[in-house]
């Protein structure tokens, strides 16, 4: 077992764990921050995209023992003050989900690649989430959220 | 998916590092992004007894200039290189086969020396080394060495690293003036994985290429160059005609893979196909 500290959605966690845990796992089955999904397993469908230490990452595809000592946000740390993020805003006017599967993974690599490139044209939209999968929407609406956060000059 | 168990090193030294390797050697493996091993740990393809983690080995993580060309330290993030106005003035070619990477994700996390000492056939970078002339420096706890791109890939996922050693820099040299440089793939749809990839390197001076350099990815068992081609264009005047002939011998000599994505034959032709609309794009960069 190792012992591993990091803040998640700004709280502090300390937990042993065993090295071969998946961050995803601990995110989800230790903390109870079940919004981070596990979908493909293998690092290709997004759906388990976090922000660790501000970059959007698979978290599928890390051990728990890596992150000691990152700053992480999930899902759960979008919102605040029961207002959602403009992101989410964007993804709720849009109807950017129909089973919402990937929508958290959507939100966590929206974020980054709004932050990279504030006023994506649609074909960069469509070329920035090549890492996330969507099996409902045809991805029409997710990159009309996009565009709809972007106009909203969402903040970081 | 989870993977047998191991236990866990994080040095913050490069020379820490290498003392644990030298400890476990065989039954350890470094990890670098984890983009690769990580998912083969858990298929539980690679079961190493020890995880030697470089992410917190900051020293290896740099670009700088160096004697005219890059020195690209092997924990440096394919975002870091994509995003790096060193990079991209200076080999505009790596900045563009990197943004082509996988995705955003894997880019902030994978590194270029993991994609180098991981030798995945279908590697973007590989190619872009190859045709660069780069050099590799790796090092045990007791020596250092460097060897050419071409010497270091040896097969599908082999390389000629040893277990006691660690990949630490990647050496671009110079670019002759006049060069103009393009990466071109037919990506799987699902990875981004180059079915079959090409980088393409033409200098030209007084109307000729004096000098080609193609690296060709995905299409066998490992990156490789197409000298064949680069002697085919080289001496000739960049015109369709001579691009198309080259490019119709960039497959020489690879023993191409067939597997679900694509087969031999058709990875064959996408080989032609490609290293002509590179070698195209290349030649409109130069002079």
């Amino acid at each position: 077992m190792a012992t591993v500290t990091m803040t998640v959605n700004g709280t502090s966690y300390t937990n042993d764990v065993e090295p071969r845990l998946l961050l995803v796992h601990y995110i989800r089955d230790v903390l109870g921050l079940t919004g981070t999904h596990v979908g493909c397993d293998t690092s290709q469908c997004g759906a388990c995209t976090i922000r660790l230490n501000g970059r959007a990452v698979k978290c599928c595809t890390m051990f728990a023992v890596q992150a000691n000592g990152a700053d992480i946000t999930t899902i759960e740390g979008m919102a605040s003050d029961g207002e959602l993020h403009p992101i989410q805003q964007g993804f709720w006017d849009e109807h950017g989900l129909q089973c919402g599967f990937c929508t958290p993974g959507m939100i966590m690599l929206a974020q980054q690649f709004l932050e990279r490139n504030p006023n994506p044209t649609e074909q960069e939209i469509r070329r920035g989430l090549a890492g996330n999968l969507c099996r409902c929407t045809g991805y029409h609406n997710i990159v009309k959220a996009i565009q709809n956060a972007a106009r909203k000059g969402q903040p970081a | 998916m989870i993977p047998s168990s191991f236990e866990y090193f994080a040095p913050t030294t490069l020379s820490e590092a290498q003392t644990l390797l030298r400890r476990y050697g065989g039954d350890a493996k470094v990890v670098a992004g984890g983009h690769s091993l990580i998912p083969l740990m858990k298929m539980r393809l690679s079961e190493p007894g020890y995880l030697i983690d470089l992410g917190g080995v900051d020293e290896l993580s740099y670009i700088r200039e160096d004697d005219g060309g890059l020195a690209i330290g092997a924990m440096t993030t394919y975002y870091d290189i994509e995003s790096s106005p060193l990079v991209k003035t200076k080999y505009p070619v790596l900045a563009e086969a990197t943004a082509l990477v996988a995705d955003i994700q894997v880019r902030n996390k994978g590194t270029i020396g993991g994609s180098m000492a991981h030798a995945d056939p279908s590697a973007d970078l590989t190619a872009v080394v190859l045709a660069l002339e780069a050099e590799l420096r790796s090092g045990s706890s007791r020596a250092q060495r460097s060897m050419p791109a071409h010497r270091f890939f040896v097969d599908t996922f082999t390389t000629t690293l040893r277990d006691n050693e660690i990949l630490t820099e990647i050496r671009l040299p110079a670019l002759p003036a006049k060069t103009g440089g393009a990466y071109r793939k037919f990506a799987n749809k699902a990875s981004h994985f180059a079915e079959v990839g090409i980088a393409a390197l033409v200098t030209i001076d007084g109307g000729v290429c004096q000098r080609v350099r193609i690296g060709v990815t995905g299409a066998g068992p490992i990156a490789s160059r197409a000298r064949g081609a680069e002697r085919a264009l080289e001496g000739k005047e960049p015109t369709q005609r001579n691009i198309a002939t080259a490019a119709n011998r960039a497959g020489r000599g690879i023993e191409f893979q067939s597997n679900i994505h694509a087969s031999a034959e058709y990875r064959a032709h996408l080989t032609t196909v490609y290293a002509r609309r590179a070698l195209e794009e290349a030649v409109s960069r130069a002079g």
